[in-house]
């Protein structure tokens, strides 16, 4: 067993887990933080995905113990003070889930995309989310979402 | 409850169906707050962990479990041994569930432990001998059809051929529709076209694993969390297998992550009830990607042959169709339903479809959004056009000549109410899109399909709160948002905002029984029955009203969320709302509920068309889908957005089936793409943007006029994606 | 009198007829009736089937009245995705 402190969403938190058990398996068996989800185990769904200072990573394919010293990001921590993200919002006024089990990768993956890019033409999200798969919407209404949501943040 | 004659959902003002509301369960899915399947947990839990045949056929001479029982942490191991057969319905799921002397495919269950935490359970399973006696193996339809082919079992006799056959075959059956005769018909024609078609498997690709959590007592007392499209089927289906009274087996359904007819049988619940009611503690089983491709339902491959004969005016002459399914090691595959559907978009004399049900060393097959009739749409459409280019006729055109209507008789059997099919076309017609100019390299292709739609048995139970809120349980798993479709049929015949309906998916032990959410049948089956309790729940409101006022209950009307005193007593009292009502409901008689139990007949059938625009890379081959377009038949849309998703999801499978996704198994039987990196579903850079066309032909079988749209969206696309990439430019 | 439409598998159980007629005011006995005719059916009727009454499909509805002269067409069960 190894010990780790880490912040995630801002708050430090300290676990112990397995020398091999993926940062996955610790949000979601050990934290309680069931936000990211495990599509496939090895990094090809994106519904895992989380963001280690600042990246997005696939959380299936980091193990617990990397996250120590770092700051960690997961779907539960964006909406803030009980106020959903423009992301949030948009993804719920364009119904861009359906089942929803892959929403939480795409919120954070997109996050993460437009803050590098707060302008994104419909290829750079289209390619900038490659690696989130959905198997419900034909990814049209997510594009959408992404596309209004980056329009409204950058009205602030 | 039938569309009143009346009415006319084209016309009638709805304050609520068709607008956008934003779904009740949204919140909850964006903030990663919604429970779905893995999500869940008990105290004391175990870890399951499921024991797979590595050969795609062999007989199990024997199970040593001695050395994996003595590893600290584990707590349970269950085989064949611990499965008891029971209702001889049943057999072909409780083998599939657990190997019996043989495992017929790779993938196919042989043990499960269930240990203290995972890195237990994986080490126990290394310590389970199997003593295999390897068998050869078929997993090609046609090759399992051949004299010869390894025999799955040996008491498998070819049904519904005469004579009865005496020798075993892999064949499990043979169906045959249509009426006419095709021979007749070819010698009408000018141009008869005859091809072959093959498809393979393809799975259906939910995001969420299949997973649960079981809690058996020694009271024989179960709880079962599961992802499932159909709870109550879980709960017989288990209560059955593991031999439990269906009373004792509560079943809650967790949000879902996708299910598309694959989460609508058992995979690995009965084994977490039996771990669990061997441990005596609660058993989490989840399964992994590579489980969910080599041991969950993927669909039939197909082997085709049709053969169509026109008129050079255009007119189908004939039409028949020869079709070979495997749908894995048990007989079931979705043969009837591509055999009825294969024609079922045209007016035909003569047409007629022969469909062998095939067993091959595969994983049982599941059905997968409208089973069984994308493959077959596929070739019957790929004739058509070839035969509309040899005629010089637009495509569209030839297939406007030969639609279905109404009073059509269908290729399998009744005849037609009211369709939309040649509104479709015409509206694909009307689209710009059919006459957009394509690039270099870039082709169109057209596609029509259909599905039958289905309803079944359906209970809602809507309750009346004190502060004029209202409870509304239904019982289909929610796979698309149709809780808020049904919120929004409740509110618009209550004449309350949506806001105040709140729905939830109850579990198996709080509402009566509903069928799976499958076939395209919630907005129309649950939809209809929401709307029914609402109108049960209005009665008593309005009796409740009668009573406070002192006058007939039939002299009291429901108006816009308000009992009214109407004939002689109208004006007497002032209107009294659901509110005011429910807030003295102690009073007057205590609770106020509405509720709703129906086996629900009248699924319209949907229709829909296909635009494809489709660019080829001259030198490396590689095809772009530029543009889509899909046009579909909804009776009536509740949630515009909701639809929207189903015609583009199921077109991005349709694209998906049609260029990347297929089962690869290798010489050795085994599947060689378990997993999402091999078996390659659109990303989202692999798409355009997908128009959509929402078609309104009320369905005279519903309230609203509501069809079921899940399906049909799925049906044109294999078509219609290979058209445009042969490159035929029509205009 | 009830003139019912076979297809599929019930066609070859009745001996290949296509068309049956039989007495039946419901889809219960028009189900009955058949079985008793043509044992042969009566596993697949049992397994499940649809009755089309007018171009309506039953799934299941045993009293389902047949009106006179109505167009009685006997499926498979179906089922879906
Ligand atoms: S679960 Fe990590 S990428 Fe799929
Ligand atoms: S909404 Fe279901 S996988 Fe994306």
């Amino acid at each position: 067993m190894v010990r780790v402190t880490t912040r995630i969403n801002g708050d430090e938190v300290t676990f112990v887990c397995e020398p091999d058990e993926t940062l996955l398996d610790v949000l979601r068996d050990r934290l309680n933080l069931t936000g990211a989800k495990e599509g496939c185990g090895t990094g090809d769904c994106g519904a895992c995905s989380v963001t280690l200072d600042g990246r997005v990573v696939c959380s299936c394919l980091v193990l617990g113990a990397e996250a120590e010293g770092r700051q960690v990001g997961t779907v539960e921590g964006i909406a803030r003070n009980g106020k959903l993200h423009p992301l949030q919002e948009k993804f719920l006024e364009f119904a861009a889930l359906q089942c929803g089990v892959c929403t939480p990768g795409f919120l954070v993956a997109a996050k993460a995309l437009l803050e590098r890019n707060p302008d994104p033409t419909e290829a750079e999200i289209r390619f900038g989310l490659a690696g989130n798969l959905c198997r419900c919407t034909g990814y049209d209404k997510i594009v959408r979402a992404v596309q209004a949501a980056a329009a409204a943040m950058r009205k602030g | 409850m039938p569309l009143d004659a009346k009415f006319d959902p084209a016309t009638h003002h709805f304050r609520l169906v068709g607008t956008r509301p934003l779904r009740p369960d949204g919140y909850d899915k964006v903030v990663g707050r919604a429970r779905f399947g893995a999500d869940a947990s008990a105290p004391g839990m175990l870890v399951g962990r499921i024991l797979r045949s590595p050969h795609p056929h062999a007989r199990i001479r024997a199970i040593d479990t001695a050395r994996a029982a003595k590893l600290p942490g584990v707590k349970a191991i269950v085989t064949r041994d611990d499965f008891k057969d029971g209702d001889p319905s049943l057999k072909d799921v409780l083998v599939n569930v657990m190997a019996r002397d043989k495992a017929l495919y790779d993938g196919h269950a042989v043990a499960a432990v269930a240990a203290t935490s995972a890195s237990v359970a994986r080490k126990a399973l290394k310590l389970i001998r199997v003593d295999y006696e390897i068998l050869p193996h078929v997993t090609d339809v046609d090759e399992a059809m051949k004299p010869g082919a390894p025999i799955l079992h040996g008491d498998m006799r070819t049904e519904n051929i005469e004579p009865a056959p005496k020798k075993a075959s892999n064949v499990a059956s043979r169906c045959e529709f249509g009426h006419g005769d095709p021979e007749q018909g070819f010698k009408q024609a000018d141009v008869v076209i005859e091809r072959r078609f093959k498809t393979e498997a393809t799975h259906q690709g939910y995001i969420e694993p299949h997973a649960c959590l079981a809690s058996v007592g020694s009271d024989g007392q179960g709880e079962l969390w599961v992802c499932t499209q159909g709870h109550y089927m879980v709960r017989n289906t288990c209560a059955a297998l593991v031999g439990m009274d269906v009373s004792k087996l509560r079943v809650t359904a967790s949000e879902i992550g996708g299910g598309f007819g694959g989460k609508t049988t058992v995979f690995i619940e009965p084994v977490a009830l039996a771990l669990s009611r061997k441990a005596g503690k609660p058993v989490k089983l989840v399964m992994s990607r590579e489980e969910v491709f080599r041991a969950s339902g993927p669909t039939s491959s197909a082997s085709m042959t049709v053969k169509i004969g026109v008129t050079r005016h255009g007119r189908i002459t004939g039409a028949h169709a020869d079709i070979r399914f495997q749908g894995g090691a048990f007989a079931g595959s979705p043969i009837e339903l591509g055999a009825m559907s294969a024609f079922a978009c045209y007016d035909l004399e003569h047409v007629k479809a022969v469909g062998w049900d095939v067993v091959t060393n595969r994983p049982k097959q599941a059905a997968y959004r409208a089973p069984g009739a994308p493959m077959v749409a596929f070739a019957v459409e790929s004739v058509l056009d070839e035969l509309a280019h040899k005629i010089g006729m637009d495509p569209v055109e030839l297939r406007l000549k030969n639609t279905a209507k109404e009073g059509t008789r269908s290729s399998y059997g009744p005849k037609y109410n009211r369709i939309g099919l040649a509104a479709c076309l015409e509206a694909a017609r009307r689209h710009p899109h059919y006459e957009a100019p394509l690039g270099p390299n870039q082709g169109r292709g057209i596609a029509a399909g259909f599905w039958f739609n289905f309803g079944g048995q359906t209970c809602v139970s809507l309750n009346v709160n004190i502060d004029g809120t209202v409870a509304l349980a239904v019982g289909t798993p929610d796979i698309g948002g149709s809780r808020a479709s049904m919120c929004m049929m409740a509110a618009e015949e209550l004449g309350i905002e949506y806001d105040k309906v709140r729905a939830i998916v109850a579990d198996t032990s709080s509402l009566g029984y509903n069928d799976i959410s499958e076939g395209s049948r919630v907005t129309f089956s649950t939809g209809l029955a929401t709307i029914a309790a609402a109108r049960d729940a209005i009665g008593k409101l309005c009796a409740r009203a009668a009573k406070i006022w002192g006058i007939a209950p039939e002299a009291v009307v429901w108006e816009n969320g308000r009992a009214r005193p109407a004939g002689p007593n109208a004006g007497d009292f002032a209107p009294l709302s659901l509110a005011e009502i429910a807030k003295t409901a102690a009073k007057t008689g205590g609770p106020i509920a509405g509720h709703h139990e129906v086996n629900a007949d009248g699924a319209g059938v949907s229709f829909a068309v296909h635009l494809c625009d489709a660019e080829v890379d001259p030198e490396t081959g590689r095809v772009t889908i530029k543009r889509y377009t899909v046009v579909q038949d909804a009776g009536k849309a509740i949630h515009p957005s909701y639809v929207e998703g189903q015609f583009q999801g199921g077109a991005a499978q349709g694209i998906g089936w049609a260029l990347n996704e297929e089962y690869v198994y290798g010489r050795d039987g085994r599947l060689q793409n378990p997993g999402f990196l091999d078996y390659r579903i659109p990303v989202a850079s692999d798409l355009p943007m997908i128009d959509t066309v929402i078609v309104e032909v009320p369905n005279p079988g519903h309230p609203y006029g509501v069809r079921g749209v899940g399906e049909t969206s799925i049906v044109p696309p294999l078509a219609a994606i290979d058209k445009a990439k042969a490159g035929k430019k029509r205009r | 009198m009830v003139r019912v439409k076979l297809s599929g598998p019930l066609k070859v159980a009745a001996g290949g007829e296509a068309e049956l007629e039989v007495e039946a005011a419901n889809i219960h006995q028009l189900l009955t009736r058949l079985a008793e005719l043509h044992p042969k059916m009566k596993p697949m009727l049992e397994r499940g089937a649809a009755v089309a009454i007018d171009g309506q499909i039953y799934r299941d509805d045993w009293f389902r009245a047949i009106p006179e002269g109505s167009e009685v067409v006997i499926l498979p069960r179906m089922v879906g995705g």
